[in-house]
């Protein structure tokens, strides 16, 4: 990246960033691995060990890894769906499109860039939730040394290690989601229409998920191995299904950049 | 002459429509060139084409000498109207659209976009939301938008539609100004008299073809002369008119009008008198433009504004 295209990126994050429906979301996001600590403590009655939700009185880092348990099916990927929906359909609903590319910005620029900051929301998405829980579990339960779900008892700075990993982990599943929306935003000037389109396919991957009759193709969903970050909280980490799902997101990924480089590359820009 | 723009069997066709049907520009340099064509006829869609926005079906253009992509940076545009993110200031939405330019200085962003909306008037409006503007205030800051940057062209689409007076005449003067200071200018327009006002040159749109271009001064000159005759005997001045050889006679009540050709004005006046037509007055008179665009494209001009 040079130095204008690190400008331009900086300006498209403010778009991003800056945006209220986006922040609205942002805290919503935050709020829930808050609420399920709160919840947890007001019950009162642990359940049982060696599964997240149980952890979570034990050490409060568990909070964290609810919060990814319960979000990545539907919510994570509508916040990723509404900003890459948005990405391309919603400048061009508004006129801008045209106007960037008359600057000149570029086309496959502007998608690199456009694609970039829907990254950089995953992760940011992923943070958030990573540290809502971290610090919720800090305040309502205890800290130490914490027992993973293959039952070794590891320290608590381990324990934020493997925390990062599932956020990276997490990232990068969602972000086939930001890929496909980033392509249905080129096929569109209706952003509402490429947002509903994108969240209407990942729930479509998981319904076919469900179907045990469909079990041939279940390892080739994009979100078959979302959560399968589970595996690096157990002892010694279990890689090959978490580098299986990282391969899957890869192809995936790599497959709906370039249909919407292609797409949008010779595309006329009539709005 | 260099040209600004130049153009070779440019075609654009939307499904079975030639939106733009084969057309051959050649906007001189330094020109202020009105793109004249009712509404429909292709304009926008040239426009979009020639800044790659769109894809021509066939034909080939330059724009200042070199392809579109290398020539962007030194043109400004305004296409089929302003288009801004509401919710971000007139200063925002600029600065935003420089930070998109991977060739302008980020370091001075901040003055030339001040100095762009200096120049069309919007530095009290600048920190406003855009959603807040007035239509004039927004065609102002897409023009703005085109002047971020010292351009040698620039291509506005349709600048002073759906402008109060007011604004219509603020628009006109600030073109006629960025004229004067060298830059060409590609106007698209489907008023008539704004072009007349503007322009050094023009190109006549009607129906996706190119049907006139070239000098305001030499189309000007192609007009013919006829003569108006004023009478309360229509009928027999037509019968006179048509016995000298004037082509063209046109009876309406309370005059005739022919075209002049070859004949001599004076032996046009002796004829009608020598008829017994009772002569109220009588002018030999040129075609107006109006009637000459009427004649190249078939369709009348909206005159107002
Ligand atoms: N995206 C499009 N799809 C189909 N037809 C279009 C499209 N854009 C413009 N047209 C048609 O092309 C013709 C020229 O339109 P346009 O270039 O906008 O004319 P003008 O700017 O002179 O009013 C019109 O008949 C219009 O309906
Ligand atoms: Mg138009």
């Amino acid at each position: 990246m040079s130095r204008a295209d690190l400008r331009f990126f900086g300006s498209e994050l403010g778009m991003v960033f800056r945006r209220r429906r986006n922040l609205a979301l942002l805290v919503i996001l935050a709020c829930v691995p808050l609420l399920i600590s709160i919840a947890v403590k007001a019950s009162g009655h642990d359940a049982p060990g060696g599964s997240i939700f149980g952890g979570i009185t034990d050490n409060g880092l568990f909070a964290a890894l609810a919060g990814f348990l319960v979000l990545t099916p539907l919510f994570l990927p509508l916040m990723i769906s509404v900003v890459a929906g948005d990405s391309i359909a919603g400048e061009a609903s508004s006129g801008t499109l045209r106007y960037l590319l008359a600057i000149p910005a570029g086309r496959s620029r502007l998608l690199a860039i456009k694609f970039a900051a829907i990254v950089t929301w995953c992760l940011a998405c992923a943070l958030v939730i990573a540290l809502s829980g971290l610090l919720a579990g800090l305040v309502f339960f205890p800290s130490g040394e914490l027992t993973l779900l293959s039952g070794r008892v590891v320290s608590y700075g381990d324990g934020v290690v493997r925390l990062l990993l599932v956020l990276l982990y997490v990232t990068a599943s969602v972000v086939t989601v930001g890929a496909i929306g980033l392509f249905v935003s080129t096929m569109t000037e209706a952003p509402i229409a490429a947002m509903a389109a994108t969240l209407t396919l990942t729930i479509v991957s998981q319904v076919a998920d469900a179907v045990p009759q469909l079990g041939r193709i279940h390892g080739w969903l994009p979100s078959h191995y979302w959560l399968q970050w589970v595996d690096l909280f157990r002892d010694p980490i279990i890689t090959s299904r978490v580098g299986t799902g990282l391969l899957v997101a890869l192809g995936y990924v790599l497959f709906f950049t370039a249909l919407a480089w292609a797409r949008f590359g010779g595309k006329d820009i009539t709005a | 002459m260099v040209a600004a723009i130049a153009s070779e069997g440019l075609t654009k066709r939307f499904g079975s429509l030639n939106a733009v049907d084969g057309i051959d520009l050649a906007v001189p340099a330094g020109s202020v060139y009105g793109f004249l064509g009712p509404n429909g006829s292709g304009k926008t869609t040239t426009i979009r084409v020639l800044l790659g926005l769109v894809f021509a079906t066939s034909g080939s253009h330059v724009l200042l000498g070199t392809s579109t992509q290398r020539a962007l940076p030194k043109v400004g545009a305004l296409v089929e109207g302003p288009a801004f993110h509401p919710y971000l200031s007139g200063t925002a939405n600029l600065l935003r659209l420089d930070a998109a330019d991977r060739t302008a200085d980020a370091s001075t962003a901040r003055a030339r976009v001040g100095s762009a909306l200096e120049r069309v008037g919007l530095t009290a409006a600048a920190g406003k939301r855009y959603r807040a503007y007035s239509l004039g205030m927004r065609q102002r800051l897409g023009i703005a938008a085109a002047l971020l940057r010292p351009r040698e062209l620039l291509m506005l689409d349709e600048p002073t539609n759906g402008l109060d007076p007011q604004g219509t005449r603020e628009v006109r003067s600030l073109i006629a100004a960025l004229a004067g200071e060298g830059v060409t200018v590609f106007l698209s327009s489907h008023l008539l008299s704004e072009v007349e006002q503007l322009c050094s040159d023009v190109g006549v749109m009607s129906a996706g073809r190119l049907v006139w271009q070239g000098a305001l001064a030499d189309l000007r000159a192609q007009q013919e002369p006829y003569v108006r005759v004023e009478t309360v005997q229509p009928a027999e001045a037509r019968q006179v008119l048509e016995s000298v050889g004037l082509a063209g006679v046109e009876a309406a009540d309370g005059h005739v009008r022919a075209r002049l050709g070859e004949a001599r004005p004076e032996d046009v006046v002796a004829a009608l008198v020598r008829g017994g037509v009772g002569v109220r007055g009588f002018a030999v008179e040129r075609a107006s433009l109006e009637e000459q665009f009427v004649a190249l494209t078939g369709e009348g001009f909206d005159v107002s504004g």
